[in-house]
This record gives C-alpha cells, sequence and structure tokens, in this order.
C-alpha cells in the first residue's frame, strides 16, 4: 500500500535521504534497519509527510501524497509512535489515547469502547490510564502510545525505535506483547530499529537496511544473516552478532 | 511599529469613552497644577473663583511638570494653570533671550493661548545654602561657588535639563562642581541633613525660611524673572467670559511675601489656637482662606478621609492595571506565536517590544497626550499596556521555543492543523511560562502604575506624589503600602492560577 519512488530528502542542507525506492505491501512486518544517522527515522516522516520531499514521490494505494487538509486527514490512515512515545504531558494517559478520536469526531461511546478493547490488547489497566505521561514508566508509556495510534484503526502503524528507550529487561517482554499485537491488529507495520534482534524476532520476512540514505540491501532477515550482499552489510550484520557472541563467551574472533 | 500606533489609537478611541468629560462640557472649567505646593494652592484658588461665576470646576491637581501641563493645555484637556513667565520663555517656547510681555503673548496666540498680566510674584530660581555652611565658607554670591570645586550640588531633575537650569548657570559662573537629580522637596532635607551643600531654591519656597536658608546673590544676572501668571486657552473667553472674568481677579492678588505665606501654610502648617506643633493646612483650605480674605468669597471645600481616598485610588488603580494588563495579554500572546511561527517577524516583533520598554515612563506619558488629547486615564493605560508587552511576548514566544520538534511531529502525526496542534498541544506546553511572563508584567505594571498619577489618571501614585511635594510620609505609605501590597495579592492570584494548570505539566 505503500510505495516510495526515488525520494531525496535534504534538511537543514544535509543529504538524508538519497534516492531511496521501496514498496511495502500487504499485510506483515518490515524492519527498517540500519546505523544511528542514515535516515531510518526520516523514511517514516516521509511517508507522513513531516518533512520536505526534494525529489521523488510517495504513493499511497497509489495516490500521491496530498497536501493540505487532505493530508492531515490521510495521516488520520497511519499509527506513529516515536522513541520517547510523543504523549501530550498535560493530559492522562487515556485522554491521550481518546484524542485522535475526539479530533475525527468518533462518538464518545464508540471511543470508550475502542479504548477498553485497546487497554486488554496492550495490558494496561485504568489505574495506568487516569495518569499524566510523567507519571508512567517508560514501558507503559509506550503502550499508552501504542494505544493512541491503534485507536483509529490505522492501516499501518509506524513505530520509530518504539522501545530504544526502555531497559532490556522491559524491551523483551514488550517485544513479546508487540508480537501478538502486530498479528492481531492486521495493520501493515513499518518498524524502525538499531536493533538486529530486534528486528528478527519481530521482523522475519523482511528487512531494509539503510545506510547514507540509499538502500543498501533488503530481503528476508536469514539471508542478510546468511549473505550479506555488501561489505558494509557484513560489517553491520556482524558488529551485531559478534557483539552478543563475545557478549555469551561464543566470541568467533575472541 | 504602525501596527502599534494603531492599536494605541483603538485604545485611545475605547478608553475616551469611559474617561468622563473634561474641558469640553459646556459649564465645565478644568484647572491644573503641577507637582509642587504652590502650583497645587494655585490651582485650587482657580477652581473656587471659576465656581465663584458659577462655573463647575475640576482640579487636575500635581501633573508631572511643565511639560505634562502645557501639552494638556494645548490639548485642551485643561483651561488654565498657572505658569512662570521663564519657564514659558526658555523651556515651553524654547527661547534665548527675555522677550517683552507683547511678544510673549504673541506667540502664546498662535498656540491658541493666553496669558493674564502678572500675579504680582516672582518666583525665581537662586541658589541656596544652609546660613552656618555658607558663612564658614565665605560664601555670598553664586560667583563664590567656583572657588569651591568640593561642593555637593543637587538640583530637581527639570532644572538639570532644561534651557535656563544647570548647564547655562554652570557655563555662566565657570562653575566645576558636579550636580546630581533629586526631588526638590527631598534636596530640602538633604541639605538641611548635611548630605548636599547646595540646590537650587524657587523664591517663594517656604522652606527657605523654615530651614534659615542663605540665598546666595545672582551676581551675573543670570536667571530671568519668573513672574507668575495664569496660562489660559483663547477660547475660553469666548465659551465662559464670566468665568474667565473671575479667574482673572488673580492679577496683581499675590506678592512674594503673601505667596510665602500661603506656601508656609500648606506645607510647614501653622500652630493650633490651643499651642502644640504646627498642623499642616491642606491645599485646599489655604486656597479657601486666600480667596475668602481677598476677595469675600465663601466657596465649600470638600476634604476626602484617607478612607475614601483608599478606595478611589484602589478603584483607579485596578482599572488603570486591569484594562491595560488584560489588553496587553490579548495582544502579547498572539504576537508571541506569530513570532515564533515566523522568524523575520519575530526578531522584528522582540525588537519593537523591546525598544518600547526602553522608552523613560514620563517621556512616554507625554509623548501620548497629543495622541489622546487628553491627560488621565488614556496615555496612562496606553503607556501601562505598552510596558507589559515585552514580558508576555517574550515568554509566549520562549515558552513555544522550548516545545520539543518530535512532540509536534508526533501531533502533526495524528492529523492536527496548525491551528490545532497550537490550542492542542503548544498553548498548554507553553502556559507555564506565558504564565510566569504575565505575572511578571502584572507587577511591573502595578508599580508603573504609580507614576499615572503625574498625568492625572490617579490612582496610588496620587498620595506618592503629593506625599513627597509634602514632605508627608504618612501620605507616602498611603499609596506605597496598598502598592506593595495589591503586587503581592497579583503574585499570590497567578500563584493559584499555576497550581490550577494540569498536574502533567510539572511544577
Amino acid at each position: 500500500m505503500i510505495a516510495m519512488e526515488d525520494i531525496r530528502v535534504e534538511l537543514g542542507g544535509n543529504l538524508v535521504l538519497d534516492g531511496v525506492s521501496a514498496s511495502f505491501d500487504g499485510p506483515g512486518v518490515s524492519a527498517i534497519i540500519g546505523p544511528s544517522g542514515c535516515g531510518k527515522s526520516t523514511m517514516l516522516r516521509t511517508i507522513l509527510g513531516l518533512v520536505p520531499i526534494a525529489r521523488g514521490r510517495v504513493l499511497v494505494d497509489g495516490e500521491t501524497l496530498p497536501e493540505g487538509n487532505a493530508l492531515l486527514r490521510m495521516r488520520r490512515r497511519f499509527g506513529y509512535v516515536i522513541q520517547s512515545g510523543g504523549l501530550f504531558p498535560h493530559l492522562t494517559g487515556g485522554a491521550n489515547v481518546l484524542l485522535p478520536a475526539r479530533h475525527a469526531g468518533m462518538a464518545r461511546g464508540a471511543a470508550r469502547s475502542r479504548l477498553d478493547d485497546l487497554a486488554s490488547l496492550v495490558r494496561l489497566g485504568g489505574d495506568e490510564l487516569g495518569r499524566y505521561p510523567g507519571e508512567l514508566s517508560g514501558g507503559q508509556r509506550q503502550r499508552v502510545a501504542l494505544m493512541r495510534a491503534l485507536m483509529l484503526e490505522p492501516e499501518a502503524l509506524l513505530l520509530d525505535e518504539p522501545l530504544g528507550a526502555l531497559d532490556p529487561e522491559i524491551r523483551v517482554g514488550l517485544q513479546e506483547d508487540l508480537a501478538g499485537i502486530f498479528s492481531k491488529t492486521g495493520a501493515r507495520v513499518l518498524l524502525v530499529t538499531h536493533d538486529l534482534a530486534e528486528a528478527a524476532f519481530l521482523a522475519a520476512d523482511d528487512a531494509l537496511l539503510l545506510r547514507e540514505g540509499t538502500v543498501e540491501q533488503r530481503g528476508p532477515m536469514r539471508e542478510l544473516v546468511r549473505e550479506p550482499r555488501t561489505g558494509f552489510a557484513r560489517e553491520f550484520v556482524e558488529a551485531q552478532l559478534g557483539r552478543s557472541r563475545e557478549l555469551v563467551g561464543l566470541g568467533a574472533r575472541a | 511599529m504602525a501596527v502599534l500606533v494603531g492599536l494605541m489609537g483603538l485604545i485611545g478611541i475605547t478608553i475616551a469613552g469611559c474617561d468622563g468629560g473634561s474641558a469640553a462640557d459646556d459649564r465645565g472649567v478644568s484647572i491644573g497644577s503641577k507637582n509642587f505646593t504652590e502650583s497645587v494652592v494655585l490651582g485650587e484658588a482657580l477652581v473656587q473663583l471659576a465656581q465663584d461665576a458659577g462655573a463647575e470646576g475640576e482640579h487636575r491637581a500635581a501633573l508631572g511638570g511643565s511639560r505634562v501641563l502645557f501639552e494638556a493645555l494645548q490639548v485642551g484637556a485643561i483651561d488654565a494653570y498657572v505658569e512662570y513667565t521663564g519657564t514659558l520663555r526658555f523651556e515651553l517656547l524654547a527661547g534665548d533671550g527675555p522677550l517683552a510681555y507683547e511678544e510673549l503673548e504673541h506667540e502664546l496666540g498662535e498656540l491658541g493661548l493666553a496669558m493674564s498680566r502678572p500675579i504680582g510674584f516672582n518666583n525665581t530660581y537662586a541658589m541656596g545654602m544652609l546660613e552656618e555652611r555658607a558663612a564658614e565658607l565665605g560664601v555670598t554670591r553664586v560667583s563664590d561657588l567656583a572657588a569651591h570645586p568640593e561642593l555637593r550640588f543637587a538640583f530637581s531633575n527639570e532644572f538639570m535639563s532644561r534651557g535656563d537650569g544647570w548647564p547655562g548657570l554652570r557655563a555662566r559662573y565657570g562653575l566645576e562642581q558636579e550636580a546630581r537629580g533629586m526631588d526638590h522637596t527631598l534636596a530640602y532635607r538633604a541639605l538641611a541633613a548635611g548630605g548636599i551643600d547646595a540646590m537650587e531654591l524657587y523664591s517663594t519656597d517656604a522652606e527657605i525660611d523654615f530651614f534659615g536658608l542663605r540665598v546666595l546673590e545672582d551676581d551675573l544676572a543670570y536667571f530671568p524673572r519668573y513672574e507668575a501668571i495664569v496660562l489660559y486657552r483663547s477660547d475660553l473667553g469666548e465659551r465662559l467670559p464670566g468665568v474667565l472674568e473671575s479667574i482673572l481677579r488673580l492679577e496683581g492678588a499675590l506678592d512674594e511675601g503673601a505667596m510665602s505665606g500661603l506656601n508656609r501654610l500648606a506645607k510647614i502648617g501653622e500652630a493650633p489656637p490651643e499651642g502644640g506643633e504646627a498642623v499642616r493646612v491642606p491645599e485646599a483650605v489655604v486656597a479657601q482662606r486666600f480667596v475668602s480674605e481677598r476677595f469675600a468669597i465663601e466657596q465649600g471645600v470638600v476634604l476626602e478621609t484617607w478612607q475614601d481616598r483608599l478606595v478611589r485610588t484602589t478603584r483607579q488603580h485596578l482599572v488603570l492595571v486591569g484594562i491595560s494588563l488584560g489588553l496587553a495579554v490579548l495582544i502579547a500572546v498572539p504576537l508571541g506565536v506569530f513570532a515564533w511561527w515566523h522568524k523575520p517577524t519575530g526578531t522584528a516583533v522582540l525588537a519593537a517590544v523591546g525598544m518600547v520598554q526602553t522608552i523613560p515612563s514620563l517621556a512616554l506619558l507625554v509623548l501620548l497626550i497629543p495622541v489622546f488629547g487628553d491627560v488621565g486615564a488614556g496615555p496612562a493605560i496606553t503607556a501601562l499596556f505598552c510596558y507589559s508587552l515585552l514580558p508576555i511576548v517574550r515568554n509566549t514566544h520562549a515558552g513555544l521555543s522550548a516545545i520539543p520538534v518530535e512532540l509536534r511531529e508526533s501531533a502533526a502525526a495524528l492529523g492536527f492543523g496548525t491551528l490545532d496542534r497550537l490550542v492542542r498541544l503548544e498553548l498548554p506546553l507553553a502556559s507555564r511560562v506565558i504564565l510566569a511572563g504575565i505575572k511578571t508584567a502584572a507587577v511591573i505594571n502595578i508599580g508603573t502604575a504609580t507614576l499615572a498619577a503625574l498625568i492625572g489618571a490617579g490612582g496610588y501614585g496620587e498620595p506618592i506624589v503629593t506625599g513627597i511635594s509634602l514632605l508627608d510620609n504618612g501620605l507616602i505609605m498611603q499609596g506605597a503600602i496598598p502598592a506593595a501590597l495589591l503586587a503581592l495579592v497579583a503574585q499570590g492570584l497567578f500563584g493559584l492560577c499555576e497550581r490550577a494548570l494540569p498536574r502533567g505539566l510539572g511544577a
């Protein structure tokens, strides 16, 4: 449903995306991976129309990303979650979740029942939803952010390092929950992460490796790990796997 | 800047509606006076003479200096006040060299003004020192001062800068001393206490006698004559000929001795019949005694009790602060938002409101008199409005700038347009900082509003200004204490507002 065609993006005089073409069709989860500064987050922001495009175009269901009010309406078809959650600090968790519903003019009763469904989906209680974001733990905040992103039953979920700020322990728990949520919602998921293991766990079938604004390699995770096509891909994989091996005392190079 | 001027005009129109008529009334006569005792006493006398001719007399008392009065007279906010020929010639008409009476009259005529024959006393400037100190140094003439460069001088701020004041005196006599600006009445205190050695005197000041001062001879004839005259609008004679005739009875009615006597009654007082310490006589009563003795006129004088004054000045102060601050919030918050949305505009807006802040308050007040064609609440509220802009604009801008970009993008990703984002996210997030700006503006405003008394807008500044010119600490406190309390109350109220903000915004 989402296609990027030869996208070039310059931000503050820096070339961030340089001729990126990629399409994401059908259901499923795709991971966008790469070292920091490679343009992963900018890919998601480009799809949402949050950054100006210097060249190329973004297609959603075959239509070029619109402008003005049509763009605002289009954004409601996406759910977006960032590393820090992006929750409005002056509203309680529940109010944050209801925000898109109110804005889209959803009936109050329908919105409430959707909220209850989502709460059980992400395993949050009413008590947590009554608190302000500043009073929640990092994991709880991301669950609330996920609820908000799912409120309007989006066709696609764009997640930008959603677990990046969490402790490893909490992170693993949430990874498992996320896998369940992805399969239940049926939305197309684009997951930006720098963590190969996380990408392998959540998006085994499709990984896209970015390097300095260009697509380096795309394919199933297994393929990327076993048959990296470039020196950069090999180094990126080795750096992460090698470190994991070292950590558990199986260092190939040790 | 053009927008700002347009706004001032708009506020002017709004306020003019509730400012109450002044000189324009059919039977009404508005008299002004400067903020020193002699002027206030003579202003009261003019009011009583006008009332005797059947007019409704209003006294806009103790306005802040010759320039304010002269502007107010020209725009018709007042009909008459007592001025001095030297001041008129050298300060207000900015001439250099004395003019004959007829020539002065001609120049005034071109401004739509006229002057009476002399009232009868010459209240000239003079240099004065404590008698003992002068004797010790052997100083009797102004030119003797040149031999004592270590002497400390203090002059009123007006004298420091006016055409017939210190700069010319210094040049004429070749004086090398440094001089400080000081309120005239306070300078007397400083002189008596030995904090300064010499100051300028007005020759009818009651303090000359009271403190036993030596008046130095102006041996190089620097100071011109300052004949007191009634300065009035030429149209007064056409509008209310009887009233003009009545107030012109002041011509030749007071010589120097008589004027000093009245000043003494008002400033130092008289011993009560049963003995004891001297008790000050209110200016209105001094004027009443004078017109009664001299013209056999009996005009009732209603003296305000301190409670009545407190209620009135509180009301005035609240109106000044409330309206100016309210308007400032309405204008400054959107200005801050625009400044944030559009950087080039923002730089210009912040520079403009910052510049306004640097205009001295009395100067701004005087500048606004011709804009409004009146003294009083209009120009005062406008000036206070201008001073309130900066803290609010700056804090609105700063509060909005501090919002993390990713948070704003998250709102945009929810499909929120620019305005929705502003209302639902950005203004709430900036609210604490904006509120702090409004609080700062309110406290500054409450303090600055005490200067509004200098252009006849009343408020807590009124007892302060009068108290200073009468050396009456009690009277000063009647303005200073409520003003300080009001600032505290405002702080408290804003504290409550802050606590009402959502918990999520942090403390």
